[in-house]
């Protein structure tokens, strides 16, 4: 099948919904379903109004540093502790409680403790961190035992051996572990905004449902929807690059991607 | 990951007890908000008697449940269609990857909006948010089929259908089941936040965010969280248990997280 | 004997980006009721697009199949294949027992289980019928395989290289154990294999190959009787002159195809 027979293949039924889509919401006239052409208009004023360093910038840049946070916690103690057995067998339970409590049950607590102006970030690293460590305590794991003997047989020093054998190794996993806990950042972004906040994308999406402004309230959920692609997609390319090694992309990695 | 050893692993979480107690007995975090376990708990086993409570919690859990139902419902066969039918994934994969960025928690508001504060609105948010790692799952075990079970299937005078219910369902299952208890997290988690959000909804979250407010009631705010972290805990430790029951031909598809 | 498989000038090639690979070329054998014919090739001669064109599971681009005079259109519903990879041909997620029950979907169910059992235990493996494929040994698996092809009875076996991923002493087993039952079954095998002794061992004809394009460069009766025996057999006389034969076309057939190359 030609390339260009593909890209049609692949865009048609998307522009063909749409275009139903459109044709729907103007026929239906719902005033909570307003047309995708009336969503685009608003999104285009909004995105780029002073909004931007209002709202989007610092949500945004919160949910960033936080995640970047638990992840540099999460992969520094999963390598210090994934290589040793008993470490895991004290700690791994202790682990998986603390991952199995639902992330936005963390916004109350937090938002009583440390106040509703300073909570987003505190929640966000104790909610992303969990799954970064798990997955990166797994990956060290599974360095396999000729690799082990490998580095003993050339007396390989303890840095040579973390961070040139144990952390490519568990490399794959903790990519695994980064998505997941970068679309549970997200999340939590979002729900710590709609509960409580000063500014930030889940602060306008409430003011926008208040204030009945339907069109503006689409807008700021395509809005989180591009984000979501747009951080995925970055730190795909920046997966496949540092991976580039690996023979090909397992089914667990992608499987891994896949967080609500 | 292997469950580790009973003992050792209760050891480990009676650790966690004991710092947790000794940061709140001492002056290091504000005591007030992180209530101290030996308060927490007595609160914890009070509440699991008072009806009311429970009624949040069963609200809760019924909720994520029934999501997970569907979204099992509506996902596994989508991802068998999607997996079996390339032109079909091709032409639906543009949508399907517009859709799935969306956080669910940002339907929220226009969930309320439509459908108002009962269940209905945090059950078909759950269903939302939990129908992509199934729908993924699925469709990507399909492409991994061993080719040669599909011809050996073939060769035997197996029917295209047949192919699909005898080979393919069962070597897909195992993945998932993984889906399933991925999705199960995402489901509670979406519940709970519908909860926080909607004032008027009764459940876990609702009951916790009223016992939060003004900081008046930390212990309770504790005691609902760790029950939330106990019940994922239990799903979580149940559907590996599950996977490792049935699919016990299985080794590959163990460690997905 | 009547003719059960009737090859005519099969052909196939596939499609490729850097141009099309002509695998078969102008194949022409039959194989009569009963019969064991072995087809030896040197690797990658397009033995495996043979197997696959009679068995229906590709439609080659030129020639015909038949099967007992009808023409193969798709699979055909009396035919079993035991393929080399039985760790990937076997089901893991089903017992022994319903992998061998696996094909015989018009059965009642108690005649499935006991075909079933009436298979595995004539390739000795009646007490495995509960585990699954994942806790058996190779040549275990393999002999599943099998019994899962002759529970299906068959008109036509064909086996693709059934023997090539076990070791030795079971290879010995297994090739005893195939004579054994298709005596006792009179099933007609067609079995492709690169080993030329096992070829002339199990054969009671031997379709020699050359390399790719694959067609038949000599079509050998094997003159050992039905009574085969992995010691004295193949120190009879017969066995070693044929076993040179064969060695013999093939080294012709493969310098034809340096020739080409040069």
């Amino acid at each position: 099948m030609s390339a260009l027979k593909r890209i049609a293949q692949r865009w048609a039924c998307f522009a063909v919904a749409v275009a139903l889509w459109e044709l729907a919401t103007r026929q239906a006239g719902d005033r909570f379903f307003p047309p995708p052409s009336t969503i685009a208009q608003t999104a285009g004023t909004l995105w780029f109004s002073p909004a931007f360093f209002d709202h989007i910038a610092p949500g945004v840049g919160r949910m960033l540093l936080g995640w970047a946070l638990a992840a540099a916690i999460g992969v520094a103690l999963g390598i210090l502790l994934g290589r040793s057995r008993p470490a895991m067998a004290y700690l791994g339970a202790v682990f998986t409680f603390m991952r199995s409590i639902p992330p936005p049950l963390l916004v109350p607590f937090f938002v009583a403790s440390v106040g509703i102006t300073t909570m987003q970030l505190p929640t966000i690293v104790f909610g992303t961190v969990w799954p970064v460590l798990l997955n990166t305590v797994d990956g060290a794991r599974s360095v396999d035992a000729t690799k082990v003997d490998t580095a003993r047989a050339f007396r390989l020093s303890r840095t040579q051996w973390t961070l040139g054998v144990v952390l490519p190794s568990a490399a794959p996993k903790i990519f695994a572990g980064l998505r997941l806990s970068l679309s549970i950042a997200l999340i939590l972004m979002v729900v710590a905004e709609l509960v409580g906040s000063v500014n930030g994308i889940g602060n306008q999406l409430v003011r926008a449902q208040r204030d009945y402004e339907l069109p503006a309230m689409w807008a700021w959920i395509v809005l989180l929807g591009v984000l979501g692609y747009l951080f995925n997609t970055l730190l795909l390319a920046f997966e496949r690059r540092a991976l580039a090694w690996q023979p090909r992309h397992s089914l667990e990695a992608r499987s891994s991607a896949t967080g609500g | 990951m292997r469950t580790p050893r009973v003992p050792a692993s209760l050891t480990g979480l009676a650790c966690l007890f004991a710092v947790w107690e000794a940061a709140s007995r001492s002056d290091l975090v504000p005591a007030h908000y992180l209530r101290p376990p030996s308060v927490v708990f007595p609160t914890l086993v009070r509440l699991l008697g008072d009806p009311v409570f429970l009624r949040a919690v069963v609200a809760t859990v019924a909720a994520t449940l029934l999501a997970l139902g569907i979204a099992v419902l509506i996902a596994v066969p989508a991802g068998l269609v999607l997996g079996s039918f390339p032109p079909v994934r091709r032409a639906t994969m543009t949508i399907v990857e517009f859709l799935r960025p969306i956080p669910s928690v940002a339907l929220i508001p226009l969930a309320l909006l439509t459908f108002g504060t009962g269940p209905d609105t945090k059950v078909t948010l759950a269903v939302y948010g939990a129908l992509w790692p199934i729908l993924f799952n699925t469709m990507y075990a399909l492409d991994e089929i061993d080719p040669l079970h599909v011809e050996t299937a073939r060769a035997f005078g197996t029917g295209r259908l047949a192919v699909l219910t005898r080979v393919a369902l069962p070597s897909a299952a195992p993945f998932v089941l993984t889906g399933v208890r991925l999705s199960f997290a995402i489901s509670l988690a979406v519940v709970i936040s519908t909860e926080l959000f909607a004032g008027g909804a009764i459940g876990l979250g609702q009951f916790i965010l009223a016992a939060s407010s003004g900081g008046a009631h930390m212990d309770e705010v504790l005691a609902g969280t760790v029950l939330a972290g106990l019940i994922g805990f239990a799903a979580n430790s149940g559907l590996e248990w599950l996977h490792r029951a049935v699919f016990a031909w299985n080794v590959s598809a163990d460690g997905l997280r | 004997m009547p003719t059960m498989l009737e090859v005519a000038d099969l052909g196939h090639t596939y499609p490729g980006k850097d141009g099309a690979h002509n695998a078969v070329d102008g194949l022409s054998f039959t194989v009569d009721a009963g019969e064991l014919v072995c087809v030896v090739g040197p690797s990658g001669c397009g033995k495996s697009t043979l197997l696959r064109a009679i068995a229906g599971l590709i439609t080659p681009t030129r020639g015909t199949v038949s099967l007992r005079g009808t023409r193969v259109d798709g699979v055909p519903s009396e035919l079993a294949v035991v393929f080399q990879d039985y760790s990937r041909s076997l089901f893991p997620w089903l017992t022994v027992q319903r992998n061998v029950e696996f094909p015989l979907r018009g059965l009642p169910r108690s005649q499935r289980a006991a075909r079933a059992r009436e298979a595995l235990a004539s390739v000795g493996l009646d007490q495995a019928g509960r585990k699954h494929p994942g806790q058996l040994s190779g040549g275990m698996q393999q002999r599943v395989a099998i019994a899962r092809a002759l529970a299906y009875r068959p008109s036509l076996l064909l086996m693709d290289e059934p023997f090539a991923s076990v070791d030795a002493q079971t290879r010995f087993e297994l090739e005893d154990l195939l004579l054994r039952v298709r005596r006792e079954q009179d099933t007609t095998v067609l079995l492709v294999t690169h080993d030329i002794d096992e070829s002339v061992y199990l054969g009671d004809r031997v379709l020699v190959l050359t390399k790719s394009p694959a067609s038949v460069v000599a079509d050998l009766p094997v003159d050992l009787g039905d009574a085969r025996d992995q010691i004295k057999t193949r120190a009879s006389e017969t066995f070693v002159d044929l076993r040179a034969k064969v060695a013999e076309l093939l080294r012709g057939a493969s310098h034809i195809e340096d020739a080409k190359l040069i």
